[in-house]
């Protein structure tokens, strides 16, 4: 199924970084949005073998590093209720809330479930019909029509004891917070792949027409990423500045319709908060008057509360592409996967993690 | 015997407890040791240094492809002691069993141990049942001890790594984990992936055999490849350098971690080695193994190298390099 | 942000769900988002729903196009 599979990875790569040194004689700082990619680029050795010309960057793509810690706090205060069941990804397990983590709730006997798709919670709603099942819900446009499918299969199902806290963000309104902003000082976009499945290549068109800057929609596997910044260089010395789809394998212009319509039947679109990054207008999901008794932040009464970052923590910074982890005071001190002050570096695709767990290496 | 179940008074100590070893223990580790149950074994020693070690059993679900909380009982306590190159010279085994538990699913177990004691040429000497109320074991605990003899000469341990050591596994890695995880049913994953669990002193001896001075052997329990590896690295003070691609993993288990979002390299295995052997004695002992049973599909994964000490590298596919860093917390399931 | 995995369809059952196979690991999927998908289809799976069909010969002949061009670039530098 990886395409590249059948020639010889090594060779391929070698002649794409060749042509990417050649490529990069002035430098040229390309940001990742995704924190897939951000780990990809790590275990793929990619790291380690670009020329300095080319300057990698994480941006704020991680859904569980961008999660504000008073949303977890809620997902406790919810698992702490009589007779509920919890169910989540596992991604969210160890993020630290402002006092305790999913995992030790979980440790001190609340019932919280990892599951691998929203459709799992659905099940566990249907099988447990005397307890309330709520789901959080964390994810971008690659996970959101997911999650609304399963919202109407819960309703299909006639299950009112299902619930979804929803913490779901959209990509492109934080790319242009982050550009408006004025701070970050990007080349090019490696953008992600997964979610343009989704939303295909329209709404990154803004990048190049109305901030002047390229981006390539990108697999994962390591000679898609490298193709990725091949492209992007490529542009650069062609004098074009466009949305290109190195991932055509699965990734169609127009995305997907279909789980676009979905995703609009069951969530609007609602400003929201994004940690480290603040409220973005317009970025976050939230379910629509007919769902809106699946709510679980209105059924039950869940109060917000904003929560300070830990002083010291970079991770707005790191999330925004203006830090780089090991720049962070905190980085490998006190902050550490076994310990971590701030999300980037418990989440398993936050940069902080990834730099800790792939990069150290690189640091002679 | 299907309805029989275990219930307090078989921990009592009187004539139940009596009644259930002899009808249920007795018969599965029947030898001269045992059958004297007296409070210790007694077992004469040649050696100059022996292998002692302990571990619990507390896998769920007791069953599972490929083996059971018995099997890897028996099987997790030798390979301990075979890591240090000894030879098992018995094993100790306490059961806390659940207030309910099945007398068949206990047969079972019981079964199994005696099989893979069979398999590994060794005894269990000495035991140990205790019951507890329902709820406060999940249907069986095992705990083990296990003692063996050191040959002369023979000296192995994660601090005796030296560069230039190469690196060899004896076989693919992670199906033991991913089968309990599949057999655990969590994930709704239908395939056919079987624990590897094994008795590896067997191997351990015909290795020796082809070179005495073996460097380090680990089997990669919890932790996996990974941890094993850094903790080689650390103790010996060298640095490890693996090739990704030669690192073997069957298909299904990597079709498990894709799904799961898991790392391959930390996934523990039950029936595998990992040897550190000085570069002259690389091939022999590689052939010696392939010659083995338990080490047909055994392969050289890396070296140790003087740079980067305590650094274990991962060289990838594409030519690039990667720490690997040793298992921080339970891996959980991810979607991003 | 998003673990993407291809994968075969064996089976298609009701209520819009397939199995499908990852390098001979089967699991339930859902075809809500994709419902034209077929047996035999390779698809791209997220959190249990097939997200897109994935096209292999495409995939293959991306990779020749790609390998052929930098063959012709090495070549012309």
């Amino acid at each position: 199924m990886n395409p590249h599979k059948n020639q010889d990875e090594g060779k391929l790569a070698s002649r794409l970084l060749q042509e990417i040194t050649a490529l990069a004689d002035s430098p040229m700082r390309l940001m990742e949005v995704c924190g897939t990619h951000t780990v990809a680029i790590f275990r793929s050795g990619i790291r380690s073998m670009l020329p300095s010309g080319v300057e990698l960057i994480s941006g704020p793509g991680c859904p569980v590093c961008v999660t504000p810690a008073g949303e977890i706090d809620r997902a406790i205060a919810l698992s702490r209720r009589e007779g509920m069941i919890l169910a989540t990804f596992g991604d969210l397990m160890r993020v630290p809330g402002s006092s305790s983590s999913l995992q030790e709730e979980r440790a001190t006997g609340k019932d919280i479930r990892v599951i691998l798709s929203p459709l799992d919670a659905v099940k566990i709603a249907e099988e447990n019909p005397d307890k309330t099942v709520c789901f959080f819900g964390v994810g971008f446009e690659t996970t959101s029509p997911a999650i609304a499918a399963a919202v109407m299969e819960a309703r299909r199902r006639g299950c009112a004891n299902f619930s979804l806290l929803s913490s779901q963000r959209l990509i492109p309104p934080a790319m242009r917070a982050l550009l408006s902003a004025g701070k970050v000082n990007i080349d090019g976009f490696i953008l992600p792949g997964h979610v343009s499945v989704v939303i295909g290549k329209a709404p990154y068109c803004f990048l190049a027409e109305e901030f002047g800057l390229p981006g390539v929609i990108t697999g994962f596997e390591p000679l898609d990423i490298l193709e990725g910044i091949y492209l992007l260089l490529r542009q650069r010395k062609e004098g074009r500045t466009e949305i290109e789809i190195q991932y055509s394998r699965v990734v169609q212009e127009e995305g997907n319709p279909r789980a676009r319509g979905i995703m609009g039947e069951v969530f609007a679109p609602v400003d929201a908060r994004w940690r480290g990054l603040g409220t973005i207008p317009q970025s976050g999901l939230m379910l629509r008057d007919g769902f809106s008794q699946m709510d679980a932040a209105q059924a039950f009464d869940l109060p917000y509360e904003e929560i300070e970052e830990p002083p010291g923590c970079l991770c707005g910074e790191v999330l925004q592409g203006l830090v780089r982890p090991p720049e962070c005071s905190l980085f490998g001190t006190r902050c550490t996967p076994e310990d971590p002050v701030g999300p980037c570096m418990v989440s398993t695709e936050g940069s902080c993690a990834a730099y800790y767990k792939y990069g150290r290496g690189d640091e002679g | 015997m299907k309805d029989r179940k275990i219930t307090l008074s078989h921990g009592a100590g009187g004539k139940l407890s009596h009644d259930l070893i002899e009808e249920f223990f007795l018969p599965c580790f029947d030898n001269a040791l045992l059958r004297a149950l007296d409070d210790s074994a007694v077992i004469p020693v040649q050696s100059q240094r022996l292998a002692f070690t302990t571990d619990s059993y507390v896998v769920k679900p007791l069953f599972f492809p490929g083996g059971d909380i018995g099997r890897l009982a028996i099987c997790g306590t030798v390979n301990d002691l075979a890591m240090a190159g000894a030879r098992p010279l018995g094993l100790t085994a306490s059961f806390i069993l659940e207030e309910g538990l099945s007398l068949e699913d206990l047969t079972q177990v019981l079964a199994s141990m005696k099989g893979a004691a069979l398999e590994a040429g060794v005894h269990v000497v000495a035991g140990d049942t205790k019951v507890v109320e329902h709820g406060a074991a999940e249907g069986l605990y095992i705990t083990t001890a296990g003692i063996g003899a050191i040959p002369d000469g023979v000296v192995i341990g994660s601090a005796q790594a030296k560069p230039g050591d190469v690196i060899m596994v004896s076989g693919p890695l992670g199906d033991h984990e991913i089968a309990v995880l599949m057999a655990r049913g969590e994930f709704s994953l239908q395939g056919e992936v079987e624990s590897d669990c094994a008795p590896l002193n067997g191997l351990v001896e015909a290795m020796l055999k082809a070179c005495p001075a073996i460097h380090s052997l680990r089997d990669p329990t919890r932790g996996g490849l990974a941890t094993v590896l850094w903790e080689i690295a650390n103790a010996s003070k060298v640095g490890v350098v693996v090739e990704e691609g030669a690192v073997p993993i069957r298909d299904q288990v990597k079709g498990v971690c894709d799904l799961l979002g898991f790392d391959p390299y930390y996934l523990a295995n039950e029936g595998r080695l990992v040897a550190f052997v000085p570069e002259k004695e690389a091939k022999a002992v590689l052939k010696a193994m392939q010659k083995h049973p338990l080490g047909k599909e055994a392969t050289v994964i890396g070296k140790v190298t003087l740079e980067n000490p305590g650094k274990v590298l991962l060289h990838t596919p594409i030519g690039g390099h990667r720490l690997l860093e040793p298992l921080s917390g339970e891996q959980f399931p991810r979607i991003c | 942000m998003c673990l993407g995995i291809p994968g075969k369809i064996v089976a298609i059952t009701e209520n819009q769900l397939a199995v499908v196979d990852f390098n001979g690991v089967r699991r339930e999927v859902s075809l809500m988002l994709c419902p034209e998908l077929e047996v035999g289809d390779y698809c791209l799976v997220h959190v249990g729903f097939a997200m897109q069909r994935l096209d292999p010969a495409e995939a293959q002949e991306t990779m020749e196009l790609l390998d052929q061009f930098l063959e012709a670039s090495g070549e012309s530098s």
